[in-house]
Formats: structure tokens, C-alpha cells, sequence
């Protein structure tokens, strides 16, 4: 392993997120610090997860789509950003693509994600495959 | 006036601090950092610290600078560069630098050699315009357009900007924050980018646009000093021990 990549290791390890196991399409909650002058509190960001960037190092990021007021709107969290304060998956999308940016031409019904029913998380599916 | 170090530029990452900012660093090794002569008054003229870095094989050096390490008690050095230091920041032939050197929160400014572009156009080069897309433009999109005058003065004054060699010169970028340092892995991490390829080899010095650090090390952070300083603790105890023996 290179310097780099193992300093970047050991950093993920020393923020020791609890990073939950979500894709593209799958319905997640954000959990945002937000600072008002002094006062500081966590806002709740909640849409479909259109995409993931740079895998599972300190530069990853994902993006949340929803739409507000009639209006979509995307923002791009880094996984790693100290001003997450939760991340959860409420529903589990079945999808075909990594990136849904076609979700951004659609609207209404043709923008529905079908529900992943057979989802196994990561730990399982690890399993599955050894035997 | 304090020494600088000679160091390897690893690559970039990023950090994130505890209020949530994330900062772009540069990651700097020090590789063996050494001592190897000094220049004096009496002797040259002026004084200055030359340092040594990295390691060379033997059989890759001339038999002249083979004199020299030996001269001064080090290993062959790959990378040697000269600092001009004043008088009582002289350090001592054979000192090995740490990278405690730098302190966090201060001001470097980093040369190296940039990475070559080859033959580049004005508009690469220059940050030149170009000329239109369209309204008669052939051929042309890319070019500097006119270099000059009619008759009058009849030729190109020197030093016009023009396309030409770009990147491959030694460039300094002043006033980078040093972000943290990692003495035991002989790091420092600079925000921004460093010239040079990765893999390169970079000088820092302090800041010259920017107030010296108050308590940074003078002359430098040394590597005898700083096992010194951990040795007192073991030394209070061994003489004792010596002494029964």
C-alpha cells in the first residue's frame, strides 16, 4: 500500500464513521450539521441516492435528489464529512444503472425506483458467496 | 535565517478537521535528511548549510562526490541542495532534520520543477484568447493572433509572448499553510498544491512574506536533539547503574 493510500486509511479509521451499506436508488436520510451563528443543529436531508463517487475512499461522496416544491434538488455529500451526522437507508431501490442521472429528465410516475425486495446486506451476501 | 528541508512530494489527499472543513494537502517525506557540508566566512564567503536527501547507490556516484560523503560521515545522497543560513543557524555536519522542523499552523514557500508540457500554444501557455469560433475564422481557433506593429517598428519586440516550451522550470509557491507534521514518518503536510510531479523532489523554507514562527525550532529540529531530550529520563537511571558496576 502507498503512503498516501495509507494515510488515508488510517484517517478513515480515526473518524470511524458508521457508514451504512446504500447505493444508487436507495431512499436515504441525512442527518446535516447545520451552524446558525453560534447554535448549531442537524437537518434532515431525505431523497433517493442517485449516485456514489470515488469508492470507499476519503474522497468518496454521494448525491441525494429530491424533489422541493415542485423543484428537484441535488447536493453532494462527502462520505466522509465530519457534518454528517447520520446516514440511514429508509427503502431499498432495484435499479439497472450506478449513476441515475436519467432521473433527472423524469418527473411524477416514470420517476418511481421499484422496491428491492430480495436485498441482502453486504455481510450475507460475503457469506452466500464462500459457500 | 533558519535551514529549509529538501523533501519528496508523495501526492495530495485530504483531511478532515473536527469542525467538518475539509483541506486539500500536499504530502511531503523527509527522506534521510542530512548534513552534509557547510559553508562558512572565513571559507566561502558567505554562510549556508548544504542538505542531503534520499539515497544513491554507491557504484552511481563519482568518485569526487564519494569524497564528499565520506568527508562528512553520510550515506551517498540522491538530492543536495544548499540553504543560506545566518550565522548561528549553522548546523553541524552530519545532523539529521526532522520533520518537527515546521510547525503546524505556519507559513512555507515550496520550489520544485514543474511538470513539462512540451511545445505548448498561446492559449495554453499564455492563458491567450484565441480567436473567434466562427465569422470568417479558418484554420486559426487556436492561434495568438497578431505578434505586433506594421513597418514601424518592422519587427517583433522581444520578449512577446508566444507559443513556445512550458513547464520543466523551477517555480516557488510562496505563503502554504503548513496544515500537520508527522515527525516519526518524517511528513509534512502543506495545503495546496506543491509544484512537481509526484515523486519529485521539493525545497521548503520558511515563509518569507510572512512573520517567523515564534517558537519554531532554531537552529532546526534535529534528530540527536530530539534523542536528547527523550534519553535524560533512561540516562538519570543508567550512570546509577553504571555506578554499582
Amino acid at each position: 500500500m502507498d503512503l498516501i493510500a495509507q494515510l488515508e486509511a488510517e484517517q478513515i479509521a480515526a473518524l470511524g464513521r458508521d457508514i451504512p451499506d446504500f447505493k444508487a436508488g436507495d431512499t436515504i436520510r441525512v442527518g446535516y450539521k447545520v451552524t446558525e451563528g453560534a447554535r448549531s443543529r442537524v437537518q434532515n436531508y431525505e431523497g433517493v441516492c442517485i449516485s456514489r463517487k470515488h469508492g470507499e475512499g476519503i474522497a468518496a461522496s454521494f448525491t441525494v435528489r429530491k424533489i422541493s416544491f415542485g423543484e428537484g434538488v441535488e447536493r453532494v455529500f462527502p462520505l466522509y464529512s465530519g457534518n454528517i451526522e447520520s446516514i440511514t437507508v429508509v427503502r431499498r431501490g432495484r435499479v439497472r444503472r450506478a449513476k441515475l442521472y436519467y432521473l433527472r429528465a423524469r418527473r411524477g410516475k416514470s420517476a418511481r425506483i421499484a422496491e428491492d425486495t430480495r436485498y441482502k446486506p453486504r455481510s450475507a451476501r460475503a457469506e452466500g458467496s464462500k459457500t | 535565517m533558519r535551514s529549509g528541508v529538501i523533501a519528496k512530494k508523495v501526492g495530495m489527499t485530504r483531511l478532515f478537521m473536527e469542525d467538518g472543513r475539509q483541506v486539500p494537502v500536499t504530502v511531503l517525506q523527509l527522506d534521510n535528511l542530512q548534513v552534509v557540508a557547510q559553508r562558512t566566512v572565513e571559507k566561502d564567503g558567505y554562510t549556508a548549510v548544504q542538505i542531503g536527501a534520499g539515497a544513491a547507490k554507491t557504484r552511481r556516484i563519482t568518485k569526487a562526490m564519494r569524497g564528499h560523503f565520506a568527508l562528512a560521515g553520510v550515506t551517498p545522497k540522491r538530492k543536495l541542495s544548499e540553504f543560506r543560513v545566518s550565522q548561528e543557524n549553522l548546523i553541524g555536519v552530519g545532523e539529521e532534520i526532522t520533520a518537527d522542523h515546521y510547525l503546524a499552523g505556519q507559513y512555507v514557500d515550496v520550489s520544485g520543477t514543474s511538470i513539462g508540457k512540451g511545445f505548448a500554444g498561446g492559449m495554453k501557455r499564455h492563458n491567450f484568447r484565441g480567436l473567434r469560433a466562427s465569422h470568417g475564422v479558418s484554420i486559426s481557433h487556436r492561434s495568438h493572433g497578431s505578434t505586433g506593429q506594421c513597418q514601424d517598428p518592422g519587427k517583433v519586440f522581444k520578449g512577446k509572448k508566444m507559443a513556445g516550451h512550458m513547464g520543466a522550470v523551477r517555480v516557488t509557491t510562496q505563503n502554504l499553510q503548513v496544515v500537520r507534521t508527522d515527525a516519526d514518518r518524517g511528513l509534512i503536510m502543506v495545503r495546496g498544491a506543491v509544484p512537481g510531479s509526484r515523486g519529485g523532489w521539493v525545497t521548503v523554507r520558511d515563509a518569507v512574506k510572512k512573520p517567523f514562527p515564534e517558537n519554531a525550532p532554531v537552529p532546526a529540529a534535529l534528530k540527536s536533539a530530539m534523542v536528547a531530550e527523550k534519553v535524560p529520563g533512561d540516562a538519570a537511571d543508567a550512570p546509577e547503574g553504571g555506578a554499582d558496576e
